[in-house]
């Protein structure tokens, strides 16, 4: 099937190219951290995680919100997602590269990464990570591809592939546990120290998931002759919407609790974010774009006139995505390390070259991504659909 | 037999790599055991300082401003430790805070003032119950039996995940080569690499030749150290006839670092 990839249009591969020289650019300037160290990002002896880490955290929920798509078609029959199932693994397939780079980049010895295999630590949730990240991978990939593969031949999925279609539907949530836990774990971060830190994770996830979904498909139906189906999108925009909502509500309690308990520990980081602390505040426009785009995608998510027009759309579901981006990628981690043991606050911003790291790693993604969506589009749009848009498949 | 069409031909070769790679680690994943095995049988020195679980006595009303930095000078100097003046790449061991900021739970604007700006060197916990020991993915930092919580920083993959569960802020970073930050090496002692984390080990390479670590031997008396097991031990002495504090008890991390007021 690799060879529908090797076909396209200019503008597939002016797109492609256009991605390869990010990823040249990324790779490069990552050489020169290899040789200097990571001194040559913005974190810091107090800040020790920063844009790579937030970025990984990020994607696991982009990953894990494959399931948003696969558990109502396979457990529920939902036919309308059945055009898009393969979408959707194939975004988590893509995403769990960038996380597994992403962890690659932000490590001082790299060279060292088998460590990690080689003295297992069951004790560290990095090693239970490992484990559901890499399954994770395999599990869609396989899924995807081998569903894909039976829709060019024209007949149904072969019955074996059924187990693995459940268990991925089953691990899909495990990967963003497994990753909340690296944070709400550790004693002396208030600011991740909560036990809805797992379950924020997951409504972030399969708020910002789908957000994107709904704008790839909408992508894809514009450069593609496939059309995901205009159902399928807006049963993304609704599932979007409701969980931005239960993120929303999750931050809240997070803030009830803390400013009601009158624990101070539990302010600090949450007042640096919202109003800057000790006079330092470089996240605050962060948090406040944050708040605005939550609003704003709330909004037309929720209201259904505002859903169904497809621009409100548009700009609904990429107010979603931003926001979760913003919440997850940069200020979930830096918050978390300010103030530092000592009370005292030292900021944090991404440098130019960890900025180009982080975009080549996101090109490497979406190339990956275009290359399978491309795949999965020239098969579908052989595909042969009744009038409601549902695949038939031949006897 | 012998044909082999291009489809076979690459399954073998995929086999082939995979035995290669996975082959390998299981060797030495079954080699390190042996060695694991063998490290009990090594000696420790008839000088060595031994002692069932390590511990030290600040007393903050003996520290002053020469004896802080006459241990922060000989630590950093005997452990290669670089002076790099940017706080953002700063690597310290054992380093000078103000009391209000160790013991933020103690801090009290009606406290005395003096006591609340009063200095007072931290350095690793070196905890019972350590977090970064946990957190670790590679077992690179590690309790000892007598408690001292080690680095390998050859097995260190600079995941800064302890950095991260380390609630002390005892742990720095090699965020650059330390060496050109280094003015007077001390052969003894190795270097780190760039992209490895380092802290204060109880000086363990001096206990193993039967000294005391150097912080306490230039403290003048301030910082007692000893085997917290042994009732007849100085540090338990003091413990037993005075009210000492530890940095944010209520972690359940239990601290080995004990403070006097």
């Amino acid at each position: 099937m690799l060879e529908l990839s090797l076909k396209g249009s200019p503008r597939y591969w002016g797109w492609l190219f256009f991605l390869a020289i990010l990823i040249g650019a990324g790779f490069l300037t990552y050489l020169y951290q290899f040789q200097v160290g990571l001194g040559i990002t913005g974190m810091s002896r107090d800040v020790s995680w920063g844009l790579y880490i937030g970025q990984f955290t990020f994607l696991v929920g982009v990953a894990a919100s494959a399931v948003t798509i696969v558990l109502p078609y396979y457990l529920h029959n939902y036919k309308k997602y059945g055009r898009i199932a393969v979408i959707g693994e194939f975004l988590a397939v893509s995403s769990i590269l960038m996380c597994i780079l992403f962890i690659f980049v932000d490590l001082g010895q790299p060279t060292r990464i088998l460590n990690v295999i080689l003295h297992p630590t069951p004790s560290s949730i990095m090693f239970y990570d490992m484990i559901v990240l890499n399954v994770y991978l395999i599990l869609n990939l396989l899924c995807g591809w081998v569903i894909l593969m039976s829709e060019k031949k024209g007949a149904p999925p072969p019955s074996w592939i059924k187990p693995f279609l459940y268990i991925a539907i089953l691990w899909a949530p495990s990967i963003h546990i497994v990753t909340a836990f690296l944070y709400q774990g550790l004693p002396g971060r208030d600011y991740w120290m909560t036990a809805i830190m797992a379950a924020k994770f997951l409504s972030s996830a399969f708020a910002s998931g789908p957000s994107l979904l709904v704008i790839l498909s909408m992508l894809i139906r514009k450069f593609t002759n496939f059309d995901p189906g205009k159902e399928a999108i807006q049963t993304l925009a609704k599932t979007s919407a409701y969980f931005l909502v239960v993120t929303i509500l999750f931050y809240l309690f997070e803030v009830f609790t803390a400013f009601y308990s009158g624990i101070s520990s539990h302010q600090y980081p949450i007042i640096y974010l919202f109003k800057g602390l000790d006079g330092y505040s470089k996240l605050v426009p962060v948090m406040s774009i944050c708040i605005l785009l939550a609003v704003i995608g709330a909004l037309i998510l929720v209201t259904p006139p505002l859903r169904k027009w497809e621009v409100t759309l548009t700009i609904g579901a990429a107010s979603t995505f931003l926001c979760m981006w913003l919440e997850k990628g940069i200020t979930l981690v830096v918050g978390g390390f300010i103030p530092n043991p000592f009370g005292s606050v030292f900021e944090y911003w991404p440098t130019l070259p960890e900025t180009i790291i982080t975009i080549g790693v996101w090109a490497l993604g979406f190339f990956v991504l275009t290359i399978l969506y491309k795949i999965a589009s020239s098969v579908k749009e052989k595909a042969i659909f009744d009038k409601y848009g549902e695949k038939q498949i031949k006897a | 037999m012998s044909n082999i069409d291009r489809r076979d031909f690459l399954k073998i070769l995929g086999v082939g790599a995979i035995v290669g790679i996975w082959g390998g680690s299981f060797f030495e994943i079954v080699n390190k055991r042996e060695l694991e095995a063998s490290i009990g049988s090594y000696k420790k020195a008839p000088e060595a300082l031994q002692a069932k679980k390590w511990a030290m006595v600040i007393d903050i009303k003996k520290l002053n401003k020469k004896i802080i930095n006459d241990c922060i000078e000989i630590c950093h100097s005997i452990h290669n430790v670089p002076t790099i003046a940017n706080p953002k790449e700063e690597i310290k061991w054992i380093w000078e805070e103000k009391f209000k900021n160790v013991f933020p739970e103690i801090k009290d604007q009606y406290l005395s003032y003096e006591l609340m700006e009063m200095p007072v060197l931290v350095l690793c916990n070196h905890c019972d119950n350590p977090p970064c020991v946990r957190v670790c993915p590679t077992k690179a930092t590690f309790k000892r039996k007598d408690g001292i919580v080690m680095m390998d920083m050859h097995r260190c993959i600079g995941c800064r995940f302890c950095m991260a569960g380390c609630p002390y802020g005892a742990r720095s970073f090699n965020w650059r080569d330390p060496r050109q930050y280094i003015k007077n090496e001390n052969k003894e002692f190795p270097f780190r690499m760039k992209g490895v984390v380092e802290k204060c080990t109880f000086c363990y390479e001096r206990l193993a030749r039967g000294l005391p670590p150097a912080c306490v031997e230039v403290s003048q008396g301030a910082i007692v150290f000893g085997d917290i097991e042994n009732p007849e031990s100085a540090v338990r002495k003091i413990l037993s006839t005075n009210l000492a504090i530890r940095r944010k008890p209520k972690l359940g991390t239990n601290p080995s670092v004990y403070y006097l007021l």
